[in-house]
């Protein structure tokens, strides 16, 4: 089998995720080749060819010239198999090019058994197995399901491609989210809240908790959406990635999003009414209750220790 | 301005999922339904730039059902002005490439200049759906917005990218935007507007009209994932609850010890 894995560059820089498509080579034993629009000064420790246009040419967000940058190589290539992250760039780009190859794309794989590949569907509550019916198959992977592959090492053979492909839309730059108030990334406890608390005065109750064990509260993206508390106490893919002695996720389901934003955490405890809440895998404790109920009482009785 | 927003019908997350007897969806029976969140803010979103230019007109498009008119109701509610029902009893079972398809066999040739969908399903979260429309119909597409602004057939929107950077985007209409969660507050139909919603055209298609390709991938089992959590799962009564959950903390963690 033959895989071309596409790597992913951000802010002038290599994505460590890129390390995971070669992961997932590996497991597959297919025989691999990259393909990255990058920059020559931070290149992927890859031992393979890697076919490379430049970025300050072709843009971090340009998807017609990087879609025929990746037939062109996929034209000389003939992979089997394409792979991307399930990122913003991965899921942006790969429908392009699937279509473009009348190819089936399987998104966020997470596993790949007897030919299958698995991917987790309803909010990670069911699980399918997926058959592609063509013979290129694009896929892009779930961050952290294929791990990496070892240390990285290696240095690549470069095949410098080019395009002439009109941009359809304008990359105009980056904007950080600003900065400042809570860092979630330092507190050993956080009580979080998820939004199973129903409504914005429900903060309280979970600020309460925090402050009864001597910690911070932070927030689940709906809660945060919503504007019932501000955006760097949010904790996921696009919020803060947090690694606290102890993590209380009150009224959270355990999305994947959240799910990689909290996994480091030592010690969980998961508040939910619904007992097959996919936050059950990664808690130590899951307590089958409303959190209405739970938290004021759990914090009434931590005060009066 | 022509625009066009796609929704899907949902069942709510938080229900008792069962296998359906292929074992390769899961069972339509018993779920409270509604509209996936993604597509709230897409039509939302379609409807605060008909506000904003004025003359505009907006189709809302769904397949399913007949179920799946109750979204398309609500978005009705919400200001779009027809509704477009492609009637398929099993488009559970379609691929992202097949329902792409049905919207685009619509959609070509009716001069829509902004299309706008939910940038996944919640249940089945392939992530396709928008980008594979605009290009079948040759479209600029953006995808993942969480901020829109449109100015006289230019439209610029912050698209999320991970660890809370946004890139700033252009394109000129006609476009596609799939939209992320937060890109604005879904508004509230009103009992008037509910009202009014009724006397709004629905038109009704067959799938088999606007279906011309066939699947590229199949669904060949659906199962729930093996628990492998091993934690303690605590049920019943609060207070004894309090009680364990604080013992398990003293002996398992430095908290409270
Ligand atoms: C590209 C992308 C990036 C994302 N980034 C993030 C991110 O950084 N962080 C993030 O959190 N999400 C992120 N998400 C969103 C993520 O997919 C989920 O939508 C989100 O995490 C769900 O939040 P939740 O668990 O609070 O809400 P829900 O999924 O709605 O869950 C609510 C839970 O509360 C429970 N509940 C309800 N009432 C009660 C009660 N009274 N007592 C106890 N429990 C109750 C329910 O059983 C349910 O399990 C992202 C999504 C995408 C597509």
């Amino acid at each position: 089998m033959k895989a071309l894995l596409v790597g992913e560059y951000r802010d002038g820089k290599l994505l460590g995720s890129t390390y995971e498509l070669v992961a997932f080579a590996e497991k597959l034993g297919a025989d691999s080749a990259m393909f990255l629009v990058g920059s020559e000064s931070d290149l992927p420790q890859y031992n393979g060819t890697l076919y490379f246009a430049d970025i300050s040419k072709y843009s971090e967000f340009n998807p017609t010239a990087h879609k025929q940058l990746l037939l062109d190589v996929i034209a000389k290539e003939q992979p089997e198999m394409i792979v991307f992250s399930h990122s913003s760039y991965g899921w942006d780009l790969a429908p392009r090019v699937a279509l473009a190859l009348q190819a089936a794309q399987v998104s966020e794989v997470i596993d790949v058994v007897d030919g299958n590949l698995v991917v987790p569907t309803c909010n990670s509550k069911l699980r399918r197995d997926v058959k592609s019916k063509t013979t290129q198959t694009v896929v892009t992977l779930q961050g952290g399901a294929f791990g990496l592959s070892g240390e990285p090492s290696g240095s690549p053979t470069l095949v410098k491609v080019e395009t002439d492909a009109a941009a359809q839309v304008e990359f105009a730059g980056y904007e950080a989210v600003e900065k400042g108030g809570v860092d979630l990334s330092k507190a050993e406890i956080i009580v979080s809240a998820g939004r199973g608390i129903g409504k914005p005065d429900n903060i309280e109750m979970i600020a309460n908790l925090a402050q009864a064990l001597g910690g911070e509260y932070g927030a689940s993206r709906p809660v945060v959406d919503a504007e019932w508390t501000e955006h760097n106490r949010q904790v996921g893919t696009t919020g803060q990635t947090v690694s606290p002695k102890l993590y209380i996720a009150c009224g959270i389901s355990g999305a994947i999003q959240h799910l990689v934003g909290m996994k480091k955490s030592e010690f969980v405890v998961a508040i939910n009414t619904d007992k097959d809440a996919p936050i059950g895998e990664v808690a130590d404790i899951l307590a089958v209750a409303d959190l209405k109920e739970l938290v004021p009482a759990l914090t009434e009785k931590i005060n009066s220790l | 301005m022509k625009i066009l927003v796609c929704v899907k019908q949902v069942p709510d997350m938080e229900s008792k999922f069962k296998l359906n007897t292929e074992g390769k969806w899961y069972d339509n029976t018993d779920l409270a339904w509604r509209m996936n969140e993604y597509d709230e803010y897409a039509v939302e979103q379609a409807v605060q730039l008909k506000e904003q230019v004025g003359e505009a007109d907006v189709t809302v498009l769904s397949i399913g059902s007949d179920r799946v008119k109750e979204p398309m109701k609500k978005a009705l509610a919400m200001g779009c002005d027809r509704g477009v029902h492609v009637v398929d009893e099993a488009s559970f079972a379609k691929d992202p490439f097949e329902i792409a398809s049905i919207i685009a066999t619509f959609a070509k040739d009716k001069g829509f200049d902004m299309i706008f969908t939910g940038m996944q399903s919640q249940d089945r979260g392939s992530a396709q759906v928008g980008v594979l429309v605009a290009e079948m119909l040759g479209l600029a597409s953006i995808s993942t917005i969480v901020e829109f602004a449109y100015d006289n057939g230019q439209v610029t929107v912050r698209r999320e990218l991970e660890g809370g950077l946004k890139a700033i985007v252009k394109a000129k209409t006609p476009a596609l935007m799939t939209c992320q969660l937060g890109l604005n507050k879904p508004r509230y139909p009103t009992l008037p507007n509910i009202m009014k919603a009724k006397k709004k055209e629905m038109l009704t298609l067959e799938v088999a009209t606007l279906l011309q390709v066939d699947a590229v991938q199949e669904t060949t089992r659906m199962y729930f994932p093996e628990k492998k959590g091993g934690g303690i799962v605590l049920e019943g009564d609060v207070g004894n609850m309090v009680n364990e959950i604080i013992t398990i903390l003293k002996d398992k963690t430095g908290v409270l010890a």
